[in-house]
């Protein structure tokens, strides 16, 4: 046996003829926080709703939690806690409302939700917004709501489908805050998104998923390693001077990925590159030397940056 | 079983929100009804016929009434809050991330909406009776059918609710479904008074057996056919509609 929470073969989501999870393959770890990156349509949502056992597999085979989720769906979703890409929040219902019709229907009584109610509202700072309708939330504390809804049950396994998308910064970061102590108290996360500085911090290991496909896999350091260099020197060019520059740049880099706006040289040392290019007299209008990150991973696996 | 009351209690807190002006258009429906067309129309319809069926206009017409409002509540709470819950609320979905079923979700709302019609059946037979439209005994029996008849239709407009991507739908359904039915299924006149080309549609359809039977039950007489029949073929359309109704739940949100 492993301890793993989560074992996928060969799982894979059609619909009609159209594949939207292709045969993949991967394993959750009990504690870990596990990411799925991808650009919109990788498959990533349905992916999540399999595990949640809210969307049967086309084939291959999936274990969550030890269970089969065809055939113990009930037993299975009574132990995760699952935040849906779509808010889906009682809009009816105030924000404590929310939490004690959810946990209804995991079958708590009232008598164990009334405290747990309290908690979560604690955690997700939102006590102040105990008796509001749901309506009158900011979108940032639709999100953190509906995280405190999904623990209702203390589930074992979280799943979030970008929990983060679409909120401003400061609410990202709070958001991110309490994915970190969740982590911390030894619930296994799984999360996606396409915010790579965010699943650097938080993800011990990862998948990127393009087009229904899982292309990489591994530990955030261990994918920048594999998949690029070092270190990143970013230069632009005055308008309509990008090519003529580009074919001076030969043998600077490793790696060199022109953008639309700006050329990418992968290189070990930021530093020495640019010394080098200074040297054969080119000139941008603006450079940046940084550490190679995720993105570069996916742009370079894909050929396409993730955030459009 | 415990499982299908959680949609029932989330319907329940919905509606302790909502309650008073429910309640209050309870008591304002029936009350013009029976005012303008039991007593003012009904005084003239008794001048000129002495009566429908052995009673006055206002007895006749209450049972039915009765019956046609039970419609009107079951298929108007399985209209629009059921697509709300499939396509914009969505609370449907959040519900069976947990260990709800389709099953729980739609045996669910038929249990609210059978509560529901009881309530707004109860407050009609209030009003009648105070009217004199009604015997509070023959009344309270025929709150009986008045619930089979709204889970009737309860089953078959959450079916079709849920097929729907829009209200459009909805508002045809009510438009060329359930208002004709509500003028032509007996409530007013007897269905004998139809074209006879129509008198066998009116048969096909449970509104006309939920009339049927609150009249009988309401005025103790015999109905058409004989209780057992209109009474049973409520039933088998309530278990026709519920089958249907979790077929569909699933087919259009586990996938
Ligand atoms: N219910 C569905 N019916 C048909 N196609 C779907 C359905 N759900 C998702 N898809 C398609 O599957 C692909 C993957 O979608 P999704 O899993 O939501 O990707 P992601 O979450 O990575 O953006 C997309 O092309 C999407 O249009
Ligand atoms: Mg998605």
């Amino acid at each position: 046996m492993s301890d793993a929470l989560v074992i996928a073969n060969d799982l894979t989501k059609r619909f009609g003829d159209f594949t939207a999870v292709d045969a993949i393959d991967f394993e959750v770890k009990q504690g870990e926080a596990f990411g799925f990156l991808g650009p919109n349509g990788a498959g990533k949502s349905s992916t999540m709703r399999m595990i949640g056992s809210v969307s049967p597999i086309t084939s291959g085979s999936l274990s969550v939690l030890g269970l089969n989720p065809a055939t113990q769906g009930p037993q299975l979703r009574a132990r995760l806690g699952v935040v849906p890409q779509e808010d889906s929040l009682d809009v009816e219902l105030t924000v404590a409302e929310n939490l004690m019709i959810y946990g209804r229907y995991f079958g708590l009584s009232r008598a164990v939700i009334r405290p747990r109610i309290e908690e979560l509202l604690d955690f997700v700072q939102l006590n102040g917004k105990r008796d509001e309708k749901v309506d009158k939330l900011s979108g940032g504390m639709k999100r953190r709501l509906t995280i405190a809804r999904s623990l209702i049950n203390q589930p074992e396994l979280l799943i979030l489908d970008e929990p983060t998308t679409g909120l401003d910064p400061q609410a990202r970061h709070v958001l991110w805050d309490r994915l970190y102590r969740l982590k911390q108290d030894g619930v296994t996360l799984i999360v996606t998104t396409h915010y790579m500085d965010e699943a650097e911090q938080l993800c011990d290991r990862l998948v990127v998923m393009d087009q229904a496909r899982i292309v990489a896999e591994g530990t955030p350091s261990d994918l920048i390693v594999q998949h690029s260099t070092r270190e990143v020197l970013e230069m632009r060019f005055p308008p309509g001077t990008q090519d003529e520059n580009v074919a001076q740049l030969s043998g600077l880099a490793e790696r060199i990925e022109i953008l639309p706006d700006r050329v990418l040289l992968y290189t070990p040392n930021a530093d020495a590159t640019s010394s080098e290019a200074h040297a054969r007299g080119i000139r941008p209008v603006a450079q940046v030397s940084r550490r190679s990150s995720l993105e570069d991973v996916f742009l370079k696996l894909t050929g396409r940056s993730l955030v459009e | 079983m415990n499982s299908t009351l959680r949609m029932y209690e989330r319907s329940a807190r919905v509606y302790r929100g909502v309650w008073r002006g429910s309640v209050f258009s309870s008591f304002v429906n029936p009350l013009l009804y029976l005012v303008a067309m039991g007593i003012f129309l009904g005084n003239l319809v008794d001048k000129q016929t002495g009566g429908i069926a052995g009673v006055s206009y206002l007895e006749f017409l209450a049972p039915g009434l009765l019956a046609a409002t039970a419609m009107q509540a079951g298929a108007g709470d399985s209209s629009w809050p059921v697509l709300a819950g499939i396509k914009w609320q969505r609370y449907y979905l959040a519900a069976l991330a947990t260990p709800l079923s389709t099953r729980d979700l739609v045996m669910g709302h038929l249990a609210w909406v059978a509560t529901r019609v009881a309530l707004v059946s109860a407050i009609f037979v209030l009003v009648a009776t105070a009217l004199g439209a009604m015997t509070l005994t023959g009344g309270l029996l025929a709150i009986i059918p008045a619930v089979l008849t709204g889970l009737a239709f309860a089953g078959f407009v959450t079916w079709f609710a849920a097929k729907l991507e829009d209200g459009i739908g909805l508002t045809n359904l009510f438009r060329f479904g359930i208002m004709p039915l509500f003028l032509f299924s007996g409530t007013f006149f007897e269905i004998s008074r139809l074209p006879d080309w129509m008198e066998p549609v009116a048969y096909l359809t449970p509104l006309w057996h939920g009339v049927e039977l609150a009249r009988s039950l309401a005025l103790g007489v015999d109905p058409t056919f004989s209780r057992a029949t209109h009474a049973g073929l409520l039933v088998a359309y309530i278990a026709v509609g519920t089958v249907l109704a979790v077929r569909q739940f699933e087919k259009r949100l586990v996938i």
